[in-house]
């Protein structure tokens, strides 16, 4: 028997916004009956992209359930962009934790939400995103590689727990191994940020997540980011090449650059230009 | 609030008949047997008892059974036991629905080097006999097939098929631990060589098991300590447990009937009103050859563990075949096997009932569980397309 906390129990048993939503603005789908847990969360929005309803219908388990009812609780009232922040670690700590092996349940909530929300800004559907590792549930290498980084995961075994990959027939477990190690290996461990990093943790940490994941990115369209200052939570940054002249250089930096730095070092840094 | 207990083919309730044989081999009895004074020789003497009242629930003969800890070492022990028999043999025949004692074992099996083959069964649970029979070869060192299945309850022809492997010299063993106490067995009329039982599953009590050895079959021990068992078995008694499942024999016997009858009626209403109330419900196995005590029941479009939790609500015991309540991802490969939908598999049930239930409690469940179905179907996001399935039809 699982070990569930009163709240997950609580949100099982008595769900919150349940059902359907014929008028939504948003809806995004995830999972599938095969798969054992699947979930449809419907959004409505103000003007503002304030997020004022969400409905949700879910298959699967009682923690699938629970993390489906919190997730509508979470969001309601939060702008898109606030939302967006929300993981699948706050969605469990909402919870009051999760069996580890039912983490998966969490992830769940948040990829719904994601999709939910680029169906709402209307971005094309991605495709595959990534090469699909595991054939069983249909995990792909992108979606691993994320779930290890986020969550800290070193064993194929926590893998399988958070995004089912592995689960099945066990043949992909090398595959796995290799995307673990490839990015505990790449990644000198960023740590779990904290308000107590010192300037200096701060500043290797940004210079770090600009070198490994926005550079690469950039450079693609003959771009580049210099770092030029970290004041508190102000980023300091001089954009080089062509995006020093790129019209859409702000969008690039809000949405990207920020947005990035968000995910990697703490989510209260914001990103300012400064002029060349 | 007291439990519904409908989940014997997990464990059974000792019955208090047993409970009352075991107490004294902890406080008073408590001598070993094979110590030379008479303290602990008595002892001895009923152990030897409660071994002819194990034979005589299978129709054996006392020296044909050894005792030992589970169901799993009863296993072990056997299909082990006939391959080391068999040195030049290295092929091994089971099915794809056995329990994971076999299951595991035969998987290891193929990593040791064994040649294994898994016959299927159909969409009912019933063993592909041809290909079962294609299978066979000189090669061949033993059978090993469940008498009656635990998740479905669904009973293979293990009789007929343990004749037909004489016959061809392969050693025949048999996984019993869900048919010893729920349906008669006679092994003195039988080709059956070796039969694996569970103690707390005929209302005995746990930590002891047994495995019936025909007479004249060649058997090296799992464990190899002292002369416990004849040599079969080392390791001293677990007395008190050995006494419990030789009461426990006694018992089921006695109850044997009213299983078939009482028990057997309360299940099939169980089954028929709850497929009567419930849309979309499927019974899994061959209703035709079955367990008294078993139903299997698929609700569709929804999830097992969020049924069995709601259920646990209102006190029910019951199990279930999805994903989620084991820990793996896939729901069961019993289910599987046969070729259950995932619609389905992942929102099956298993109810499992004893002498100890009654009409009311049976009622009870009828009453409680179609609210619960129709609430969890209500948050699918796939049950909408299953009424309009419904309607349109």
């Amino acid at each position: 028997m699982w070990e569930y906390t009163d709240k997950v129990r609580e949100h099982f048993i008595n769900p919150r916004n349940v059902g359907r939503m014929d008028d939504a603005d948003a809806v995004g789908e995830v999972g599938s009956m095969a798969c054992g847990d699947a979930l449809k969360l419907y959004l409505k929005l103000d003007d503002n992209e304030k997020i004022v309803d969400a409905k949700f219908q879910t298959f699967g388990c009682a923690s699938a359930i629970a993390s489906s009812s919190a997730l509508t609780e979470m969001i309601i009232g939060k702008t898109l962009q606030e939302a967006e922040q929300i993981t699948n670690e706050h969605i469990a700590d909402y919870l009051g934790g999760l069996p580890k092996e039912k983490m998966h349940c969490s992830v769940l909530g948040r990829d719904a939400l994601e999709k939910a929300i680029s169906c709402y800004r209307g971005e094309p559907e991605k495709k595959v995103d990534g090469q699909v590792v595991c054939e069983c549930f249909g995990v792909t290498d992108r979606q691993i590689e994320r779930a290890v980084r986020e969550n800290h995961l070193t064993s194929i075994e926590d893998v399988t727990d958070y995004v089912k990959a592995g689960g099945g027939c066990g043949n992909c477990h090398d595959a796995i191994q290799d995307i673990i190690n490839q990015v505990l290996g790449n990644a000198p461990k960023v740590k779990k940020p904290s308000n107590k990093l010192t300037n200096i943790q701060k500043i290797r940490m940004i210079e770090d997540a600009l070198e490994r994941e926005v550079r690469p990115e950039l450079r693609k369209d003959g771009g580049d980011i210099e770092l030029v200052d970290v004041d508190g939570d102000k980023v300091l940054v001089k954009m080089r090449g062509r995006c020093a002249s790129c019209a859409a250089s702000q969008v690039t930096l809000e949405h990207y650059v920020e947005s990035k730095l968000r995910e990697l070092v703490p989510p209260e840094l914001f990103v300012e230009e400064v002029p060349s | 609030m007291k439990p519904i207990y409908l989940d014997n083919n997990a464990t059974t309730r000792t019955a208090p008949e047993v409970v009352e044989a075991m107490t004294p081999y902890f406080s008073d009895h408590y001598g070993n047997p094979s110590s030379m004074h008479s303290f602990g020789g008595d002892v001895g003497r009923h152990i030897r008892d409660a071994r002819a009242k194990l034979a005589d629930l299978l129709g054996a003969r006392p020296e044909e059974i050894v005792y030992n800890s589970c169901g799993t070492e009863s296993d072990n022990t056997a299909i082990r036991a006939a391959l080391a028999a068999n040195p030049d043999r290295r092929h091994v025949v089971t099915s794809r629905v056995e329990h994971p004692a076999v299951k595991s074992l035969c998987e290891h099996l193929v990593k040791e080097g064994y040649r294994v083959t898994f016959v299927p069964v159909d969409r009912k649970g019933r063993l592909d006999l041809d290909h079962l029979y294609d299978h066979l070869t000189d090669d061949t060192a033993v059978v090993s097939l469940m008498w009656a299945n635990n998740e479905t309850g669904v009973i293979f022809p293990v009789e007929e098929i343990a004749r037909e492997t004489k016959d061809r010299g392969i050693v025949f063993h048999t996984d019993a631990v869900q048919t010893v106490g729920k349906i008669p067995i006679d092994l003195s009329n039988s080709a059956i060589d070796m039969l694996s039982l569970s103690g707390h599953k005929l209302h005995g009590p746990k930590g002891v098991g047994a495995l019936y050895i025909r007479k004249g079959t060649k058997f090296s021990p799992f464990l190899i300590g002292g002369h416990q068992e004849s040599g079969r078995r080392g390791g001293t008694e677990n007395t008190a447990a050995i006494v419990g499942l030789g009461r426990a024999a006694e018992f089921v016997a006695a109850h044997m009937e009213e299983e078939n009858t009482r028990v057997k009626s309360l299940r099939d209403r169980l089954e028929s009103e709850l497929i009567r109330r419930v849309p979309d419900a499927v019974v899994n196995g061959d209703t035709d050859n079955r367990l008294p005590n078993t139903s299997n029941i698929a609700f569709e479009y929804i999830e097992g563990e969020a049924i069995l939790l709601m259920m646990d609500g209102h006190g029910i015991c019951a199990s279930s075949g999805s994903a989620c309540t084991s820990g793996s991802l896939e729901p069961s490969h019993v289910l599987r096997s046969m070729g259950v939908p995932y619609t389905a598999a992942h929102g099956s049930i298993r109810f499992s009932l004893s002498i100890y239930n009654t009409e009311e409690e049976i009622d009870f469940v009828i009453d409680k569980l179609p609210p619960i179905i129709e609430r969890l179907r209500q948050m699918s996001p796939f049950w909408k397309g299953a009424c309009q399935a419904q309607t349109t039809a």
